[in-house]
């Protein structure tokens, strides 16, 4: 492997220097209206007073509801894709039905929920969890089914007894279970935030956001977007890490 | 008494007897008919390369002799059990999908000591004594994905070494390897043969390698497969590079090649 210099990790912060350059240019010459656009530093100082206060509470409770809605889905998509994937016939005759719904916005969902779960938090964790657990499920199914069938020959061969077998089947789909986790978690922090930014909100970070623009805080809601940038960003980056120690073995 | 003398002095000796014996065997695919009443008898501590036509059955065979895939009549016999009572070791084709990446290789070779119930240390005894006895230069504390090609084929040989398997089957093995680690590979092959004797069954595409490896070369027809030959390759091991220019193994290559020849026009 090619050893990375400290030069070489700084290079990704070139493009933040940038963005932040042409931002702090476009506000002070005036091409972006500073009403709509307030200044980096601005934003920043808005930030770090949110953050000491409501934002960082926000933050936390988004925080707390996409990880409620990813551990509920984990715990229904992970069997079921396992159950789906083991059973070609099962898997073709649900197919259709779970692409459908996978494919639906989970938002266009939201009203029914509201109808099922009443203007609640819980409804929100479950419209998330309704989202992540069928991306979970679509993936976990598809890597059993990938599972390679000469490593399963090989485990027979060799004497696996049935428990044994279905040991190899499941690492063999862990690398997709993870794309699915993250592609899950993705969702699940979308729908949460959009979540909270309508149905009967008081806090969270979309509500922090949606509320900033209702009484036109621009600093306030600039700051918010990127909380809600930076837990998306962290999330995802937290399952990479963990992925690329448990499935080590993923794409190589 | 006198019965039971008459009938030990008639049975050959044991190293005689075939180890393997396949009678009336039958596979079909579909409506292609690959095996039809096929017998053969496959003798015991060689080295048996099968070779032939594309698509005469050369793998099918070794893998009906493994229980692999299932045959649809006749009888498989080794040393008149069948395959389940047998140890036996078998090492795919494709050792990027045969080796388990998320073991390492040391794990990978203790694996099938797992089946047996033996504790850990000894698996671990096992695997060492193994790669003693080979000679092996290889940091096993690797995973598969950070080794060669040639490296993790070798692990698979040792994974299906290490329960000291009465047969060992090889579905060519080294075909998917560059001709550098081809030829390191059939060294160990050679190397790992002479420490144990094993009786061994390897599929192979390639002639000389068929030849070079064997005590006995297998040349089969096309479907539905009959023995075209058992030729016997009988040069002393280990065999070199120069044996590849010994008047014997020319003659016994060209007559292979003669017979492939006869077959592939039939």
């Amino acid at each position: 492997m090619i050893k990375r210099r400290t030069s070489d990790l700084l290079v990704p912060l070139i493009g933040v220097a940038v963005m932040l350059a042409l931002w702090y240019l476009a506000v002070k010459t005036r091409v972006i209206d500073p009403v709509l656009l307030p200044l980096p530093t601005d934003t920043a100082r808005a930030a770090w007073k949110g953050f000491n206060g409501k934002l960082g509470t926000d933050f936390l409770i988004t925080l707390e509801r996409t990880a409620l809605a990813i551990a509920l889905a984990s715990a229904i998509g992970i069997p079921v894709g396992l159950i789906l994937g083991a059973s070609e016939k099962l898997y073709r005759s649900l197919e259709f039905v779970v692409d459908f719904f996978r494919s639906t916005p989970a938002t266009a969902i939201f009203p029914l929920f509201l109808l099922l779960f009443g203007v609640d938090d819980k409804t929100k964790v479950y419209v998330a969890t309704f989202a992540a657990s069928l991306a979970i499920i679509f993936n976990v199914a598809y890597g059993v089914m990938n599972a390679r069938k000469t490593r399963l020959l090989a485990a027979w061969l060799m004497g696996a007894r049935r428990h044994q077998i279905l040991l190899v089947i499941l690492l063999e789909s862990f690398p997709q279970t993870f794309i699915g986790l993250r592609t899950g978690v993705s969702l699940a922090l979308i729908v949460v935030i959009v979540a909270e930014m309508f149905i009967g909100s008081k806090d969270g970070l979309g509500n922090s956001i949606f509320e900033a623009q209702q009484l036109f805080e621009m600093p306030a809601m600039y700051a918010a977007i990127f909380a809600s940038g930076a837990l998306g960003y962290g999330l995802n980056l937290l399952f990479r890490l963990i992925e690329k120690r448990v499935v080590h073995w993923a794409g190589k | 008494m006198a019965l039971a003398i008459t009938a030990v002095r008639e049975a050959p000796a044991a190293a005689e007897r075939p180890h393997i014996t396949i009678r009336g065997l039958s596979k079909r695919f579909d409506e292609m008919v690959v095996y039809d009443k096929f017998d053969l008898d496959i003798p015991r501590g060689k080295i048996i390369s099968v070779f032939g036509p594309n698509g005469c059955g050369k793998s099918t065979l070794i893998n009906l002799m493994a229980g692999l895939i299932p045959k649809d009549g006749g009888e498989i016999l080794f040393d008149g059990m069948r395959v389940e009572d047998v140890k036996i070791g078998y090492v795919f084709q494709n050792y990027r999908e045969a080796l388990f990446p998320w073991l390492r290789a040391h794990e990978n070779i203790e694996y099938p000591l797992k089946f047996m119930r033996l504790p850990k240390p000894e698996r671990r005894r096992r695997v060492e004594a193994l790669v003693a006895r080979l000679g092996v230069r290889l940091d096993l504390n690797r995973y598969p994905y950070e080794m060669s090609g040639g490296q993790q084929q070798l692990v698979s040989i040792m994974r299906a070494l290490v329960i000291e398997p009465e047969v060992l089957f090889l579905d060519e093995p080294f075909s998917a390897l560059d001709y550098e680690m081809t030829l390191f590979m059939r060294e160990q092959l050679q190397r790992v043969f002479m420490d144990t004797g094993t009786t061994t069954i390897i599929v192979s595409h390639d002639l000389e390698e068929a030849v070079y490896v064997a005590d006995e070369i297998l040349l089969l027809t096309r479907a539905p497969t009959r023995v075209a030959d058992f030729v016997t390759f009988g040069a002393p091991r280990p065999r070199t590079d120069a044996t590849l220019s010994e008047p014997d193994f020319v003659r016994v290559k060209s007559h292979s090649l003669a017979v492939f020849q006869r077959e592939v026009r039939r």
